[in-house]
């Protein structure tokens, strides 16, 4: 992608770079041709209808599966934090929040209750993992992606089985998150308007790359228009307004904070 | 006076009750009840090319189990057929080839102490093969429990996250395999993944973390384990179904409405 919108992302070099993306398994063609490159601090967002290629394209991404062409170039030793999609908890399987986190890598005590303060779930710790709601459990997973100080972020549709007034409150803190770490965030999802406030990038992907740019401009381009319908797209412009406040997981209201950019 | 076959029984059922805890528990996790089962019915693929062959019984059936587990991590890997499918095949294939090539050798073998366990028949070398495999495979459990749950929540951020999934889960199949193998003798062909499943299901209800729920179902398989036994003492009924039944009524009065949760 030549576009860049910010100074201060044009001069780095890319923390992970994909080029020409394709990917067909048994010749069955489920991306072609995708390329895109994102640097520290920045969000990015792959947006598309099921069986775009979404997630697909973000576990070639990560590595955890090989394209069929092209090239996928991450910086040495990248530190990724990964959400996946949902995570389904056996029935049978007892284990509390505090254990799960302690799963992924090593990290103290203290680490474990920052990161879940920091998404906003801290009275979880002690909880069966079975007995969270849909909002906590992308916390905790959010958490636990958190813990190992990631430079990249990769989320999987990360408002998944969230309430709609819970979804927005999950994108503006993966957006505080974004300027607490400076880390790049690499997300899928399927709701523009939802992520237009909270993104810096957009990419519109059915298989192949449909358009990118600025959320406003995707918003405007007659490829994204065609793909999720016009009328579709105008009922949500009607959403677009502000929340002078909003509410955390126990429904307490909490101040906006004012982020510092130096 | 207890008798030197008794003691040798309840010591052979007692190290399978240890290592089928926590080992069960994985099996009821990830749902590879149908995987057990298939090595079970390999292992008598086992038995038939141990006669044929002139070969170490427990040897020929180790072998057999972990053939069929690399076989369908093969098959897997080349997704071709649903897992459930593909162990289906496994399964009755290689017990079919085993009665078949059965017919080949002159043992006339006594079918039913291999399709339900002889254990009060387990001899000292027998025990000797079950202590070292049950504490060889309560040892790889043990150093390996953390990165086997983490692949058994979730596979891909296991990965992510740095894990060798692939290795990991071979390894669990082999565990298996070689568990398997060597208990065969206590419960049987037929029986031997209940011995797997029904501790750790009993012991889900009063577990607070994965480590209580795989000490409770070793617990708990000691005492089915035990109190078989003394059935199969006390009334001359058959031990291995004997101990399956004890475990059975353990987990339906662990079921029961009114207790702990």
């Amino acid at each position: 992608m030549n576009h860049q919108h910010s100074p201060v992302l044009a001069t780095s070099t890319p923390l992970l770079q994909l080029q020409g993306i394709a990917y067909a398994p048994e010749n069955r063609e489920i991306l072609r041709d995708v390329s895109l490159e994102l640097h520290s601090g920045q969000i990015l967002t792959v947006i598309g209808p099921n069986g775009a290629g979404k997630t697909t394209l973000i576990k070639i991404a990560m590595g955890l599966v090989s394209p069929s062409a092209g090239s996928v170039q991450r910086v040495p030793g990248l530190r990724i934090g990964y959400m996946p999609q949902r995570l389904q908890v056996e029935a049978t399987m007892p284990i509390q929040v505090e254990r799960f986190l302690r799963l992924g890598p090593a990290a103290q005590s203290q680490r474990l209750r920052e990161a879940l303060e920091e998404v906003g779930a801290p009275h979880v710790l002690k909880s069966s993992l079975n007995t969270l709601s849909g909002g906590e459990l992308q916390r905790v997973l959010l958490a636990r992606a958190l813990l190992h100080e990631p430079q990249l972020l990769v989320l999987d549709e990360p408002t998944q089985g969230v309430d709609l007034k819970g979804q927005a409150e999950l994108y503006r803190l993966i957006t505080r998150i974004r300027d607490r770490h400076q880390c790049a965030v690499l997300m899928v999802s399927h709701d523009l308007h939802l992520v237009m406030s909270s993104t810096d990038e957009v990419i519109c992907l059915n298989q192949h790359v449909c358009c990118h740019g600025h959320p406003e401009q995707v918003s405007n381009d007659p490829a994204y228009l065609e793909l999720f319908g016009k009328r579709n797209v105008e009922a949500v412009a009607l959403y677009t307004h502000h929340h002078n406040h909003h509410h955390d997981l126990t429904g307490c209201v909490v101040k906006e904070h004012k982020h510092e950019h130096p | 006076m207890m008798a030197d076959f008794l003691i040798r029984a309840v010591l052979a059922g007692l190290v399978l009750a240890v290592v089928a805890g926590p080992l069960g528990c994985f099996i009821v996790w990830r749902r590879m009840a149908y995987f057990g089962d298939t090595l079970a019915h390999s292992a008598l693929l086992g038995i038939s090319l141990s006669l044929l062959f002139q070969v170490n019984v427990q040897l020929a059936v180790i072998l057999a189990c972990c053939g069929v587990a690399l076989a369908l991590v093969f098959l897997e890997r080349r997704r071709s057929l649903a897992t459930d499918t593909l162990l289906g095949i496994l399964a009755h294939s290689s017990l079919a080839l085993g009665l078949v090539l059965l017919s080949f050798t002159d043992n006339r073998i006594d079918l039913m102490a291999f399709l339900f366990g002889d254990l009060l028949a387990v001899s000292a070398q027998e025990l000797w093969v079950m202590v070292v495999g049950g504490l060889l495979s309560c040892a790889v459990l043990a150093r390996f429990w953390n990165p086997l749950l983490a692949l058994t929540l979730h596979q891909e951020l296991a990965q992510v996250e740095g894990l060798p999934v692939a290795r990991l889960r071979l390894l669990l199949m082999l565990v298996m395999a070689v568990v398997v193998a060597v208990s065969m003798k206590i419960v049987g062909v037929l029986l031997i993944t209940s011995l797997l499943i029904i501790p750790p299901a009993a012991a889900r209800r009063f577990a607070n973390s994965p480590e209580q729920m795989a000490l409770g179902a070793s617990a708990i398989g000691c005492i089915a384990v035990l109190l078989g036994i003394g059935a199969s003492w006390w009334w001359d009924t058959p031990t291995g179904p004997s101990i399956v039944v004890v475990a059975a009524l353990l987990y339906l009065v662990g079921s029961l409405p009114g207790g702990k949760r």
